[in-house]
């Protein structure tokens, strides 16, 4: 554990992260929304456990522990979502959902 | 039973808050029982609490009930109280019983009318506004009572208000009278700041003690009391907006525009007279308006065709001798006129309401005549009325309340032959226009086919108007017939007396026999035109120069072209110029420019869920790298 620096592990993260925040902002299917979604979760988890590894101590671990709970709500809501989605528009594509338009 | 004050307002106030509620729903008994009884319950107590004070007279000559304290601002607290002096006591006893009798003949008048609950619940209004006004401890309530009657006039003006005609002579009433109001409420300000009270009783006190005779102070706050006085007494100059008034019911012409309201002027001089004793160039002028107004209005009403017209400019004039006697100082002479005048001149009024539904509303004189065979009790009581009104001698309660006005006029310091011939000169017009419309309306052959005789209420309304107008100068007698002055001592008691007349008894016994005398070639002079020469008048009428005085006649002396070009045109155009509102521009510009600003934003809102994520993206980049850039400067 101790090999690996912080630095490395943070660039990880961001590159993780931004390649989520690309899916989310490309694709036009809400199930690869969502997953670009757990990406960009665990992208922040990762940053937390590598700074909790820097400095020896366990909040980082705790936290991710949160964050896998967050993340397994939000599936569960998610999907729910996808399920209504589909179920009104027969269809998954996020852009036919736009009758919120002012 | 004095303790009972508070009711005699309160009644009618209750009468017009259950039939404002529940009125048009209520058959038509009901509405009268309720409109009539409250306000009979109300004259009845006066009667009872008129007796209880005349009888116990309490301390300093006024009883005094407090009922609660309106607001507190800074000092500034006036209450709500009633105080009952022998002025109060006369203008209650004549303002229940008139409208009770006024009441009782509308219950009837107005049957057939739509509207009935709602002629009720404002005749009601006014009755507890009035008696608000003439009980008020302080100007602050009496003002209240101030506007609540003319509200109530302006509503009953424009009572038919479908015909736009009405509804035009509803707001001349009420913007003619603003003038007078205004000049009013500015009076009661300075008051306020000079004296620090509005408490009637305290600013006669502390005026007298501050303000020494014809200091400006006086003078101002008695010439701005004036001007409200004779905004809502109809005096020159603001007396254009009361003929027109006329296009009301004639039960309300008969009480607000005749007998009650229109005297609250000469009841407030009276009610304020220390502040016009204190102003004798004031009080003078109160005499020379009092002096112009009778004589201009009595020569208005020779030639008006609208029988109701010749009772407004009757009344005007009438009022003008009140005004002429409170300038002369002879206060309890005005309220003896004020009260004789609201006997005989309701009574006429209601008996031209008779005539005008007898004839299908019928106004004009023209087209009246004979209908002394067809409305027998109507003639006699109109002709009891006409005569009170004329002044003829010794009979009638006119002639008393005439006469002692005219002694005083003639007796008093400010006064004089000039005002005491005014006055003289009034009396003879009187009896020549009053008796013009009884001959025109009763004698002669009948032109229109009578459809509607007058019923019992009506009746008995009219014979008890015409006793009064008859037996009521009884009251007050000049010391030549019989030594009587029940009246004038009992308002002793809150009015200073006047000096009477006490030159040589060879001068008064001429001014007697000239009182006695003048009304009656007046009268003579009606016959000899209207019945005799029947055709006279109307030739003097085609002459150019009997045409152009009659026509300035018939239009009030041109007072209403004349407030047309001065201020009504101008307005109106000014109106005319400023019709898209200039300032208004401005805010609506900026209405206009938030709209687009917003039209703009609304575009952002898409609905597409992606675009909302990149809005978030770019705004937490932006943050992010903002907090970096500010950390790295100095």
């Amino acid at each position: 554990m101790n090999g690996i620096p912080l630095e490395q592990g943070l660039i990880v993260a961001g590159l993780l992260f931004a390649l989520g925040a690309a899916g989310v902002l490309i694709r036009r299917d809400i199930l690869f929304i969502l997953l670009s979604l757990e990406i960009m979760i665990n992208a922040a988890g990762l940053a937390f456990i590598s700074a909790g590894a820097q400095w020896h101590q366990p909040d980082g671990q705790v936290m991710f522990v949160f964050i896998l709970a967050v993340a397994a709500v939000e599936v569960a809501v998610g999907l729910a979502l996808v399920l209504w989605l589909y179920h009104w528009f027969r269809t998954l594509d996020v852009d036919r959902a736009s009758r919120m338009r002012g | 039973m004095l303790n009972g004050l508070w009711l005699i307002p309160t009644l009618p106030f209750a009468g017009f808050l259950i039939l404002a509620m529940a009125g048009a729903r209520l058959p038509h008994r009901a509405v009268a029982s309720i409109g009539v009884g409250s306000v009979g319950l109300s004259a009845a107590l006066a009667l009872l609490v008129g007796a209880d004070y005349a009888l116990r007279s309490p301390a300093g000559n006024a009883f005094t009930q407090p009922l609660w304290t309106w607001m507190t601002v800074g000092g500034f607290s006036p209450s709500i109280s009633l105080t009952l002096d022998a002025l109060s006591v006369v203008m209650i006893l004549v303002v229940t019983i008139v409208s009770f009798f006024i009441l009782l003949y509308s219950s009837e008048y107005m049957g057939e009318e739509d509207g009935y609950s709602r002629f009720f619940v404002w005749m009601n209004l006014f009755v507890g506004s009035m008696l608000m006004l003439v009980l008020a401890d302080n100007l602050l309530v009496l003002y209240l009572g101030w506007e609540g009657v003319g509200l109530c006039s302006y509503l009953l003006i424009g009572f038919w208000y479908r015909d736009p005609a009405n509804i035009r002579a509803a707001n001349k009433a009420f913007i003619v009278t603003r003038v007078g109001d205004t000049a009013l409420a500015i009076g009661l300000i300075l008051l306020l700041l000079q004296l620090d009270t509005l408490s009637i009783r305290e600013i006669l006190t502390r005026a007298q003690a501050q303000w020494p005779r014809g200091s400006e102070a006086a003078t101002w706050a008695a010439l701005l009391l004036l001007g409200g006085a004779v905004g809502k007494s109809a005096q020159l100059p603001l007396q254009t907006w009361l003929p027109d008034a006329m296009a009301g019911p004639s039960p309300v012409s008969a009480l607000i525009h005749a007998a009650t309201m229109v005297t609250a002027g000469v009841y407030l001089i009276a009610r304020t007279h220390g502040i016009f004793t204190l102003a004798p160039d004031v009080q003078l002028l109160v005499a020379l308006i009092g002096a112009v107004t009778l004589l201009l209005a009595s020569a208005s009403a020779l030639v008006q065709w609208d029988i109701k017209r010749v009772l407004a400019w009757s009344t005007i004039s009438q009022i003008g001798y009140m005004f002429l006697a409170l300038g002369v100082g002879a206060w309890s002479a005005a309220i003896f006129h004020f009260l004789t005048h609201a006997f005989f001149k309701a009574l006429l009024f209601l008996g031209a309401g008779v005539v005008i539904a007898a004839l299908a509303d019928e106004h004009d004189l023209h087209r009246m005549g004979g209908l002394r065979r067809e409305l027998p009790v109507t003639f006699w009581t109109f002709l009891a009325g006409a005569a009170s009104l004329a002044a003829l001698p010794l009979v009638t309660a006119g002639f008393y309340s005439k006469d002692l006005i005219l002694n005083q006029a003639w007796g008093s310091s400010p006064g004089g032959p000039l005002l005491w011939a005014a006055g003289l000169g009034g009396a003879f017009l009187t009896g020549l226009y009053t008796f013009r419309m009884v001959f025109l309306a009763f004698f002669g052959e009948s032109k229109t086919p009578v459809i509607r005789k007058p019923g019992t209420a009506i009746t008995v309304s009219l014979v008890v108007f015409a006793i009064f107008s008859l037996i009521s100068g009884f009251l007050q007698m000049p010391d030549l017939i019989a030594p009587v002055s029940v009246f004038s001592d009992f308002l002793s008691r809150s009015l200073p007396q006047a000096a009477a007349a006490s030159g040589p008894r060879a001068t008064e016994i001429t001014l007697f026999l000239s009182a006695l005398i003048v009304p009656v070639f007046g009268v003579a002079a009606a016959w000899w035109l209207y019945l005799r020469e029947l055709g006279l008048p109307a030739r003097i009428a085609q002459r150019p120069i009997g045409a152009a005085l009659h026509r300035f006649l018939l239009a009030g002396w041109g007072f209403d072209s004349l407030y047309n070009t001065l201020f009504v045109r101008p307005f109106v155009s000014a109106a005319r110029l400023n019709r898209n509102d200039f300032v208004d521009l401005v805010y609506g510009g900026l209405a206009w420019c938030s709209a687009q600003l917003s039209g703009r934003l609304v575009q952002t809102q898409s609905g597409m869920i992606r675009r909302y994520a990149v809005g978030v993206l770019l705004g937490t980049v932006v943050a992010l790298g903002l907090t970096l850039f500010l950390k790295e400067l100095p």
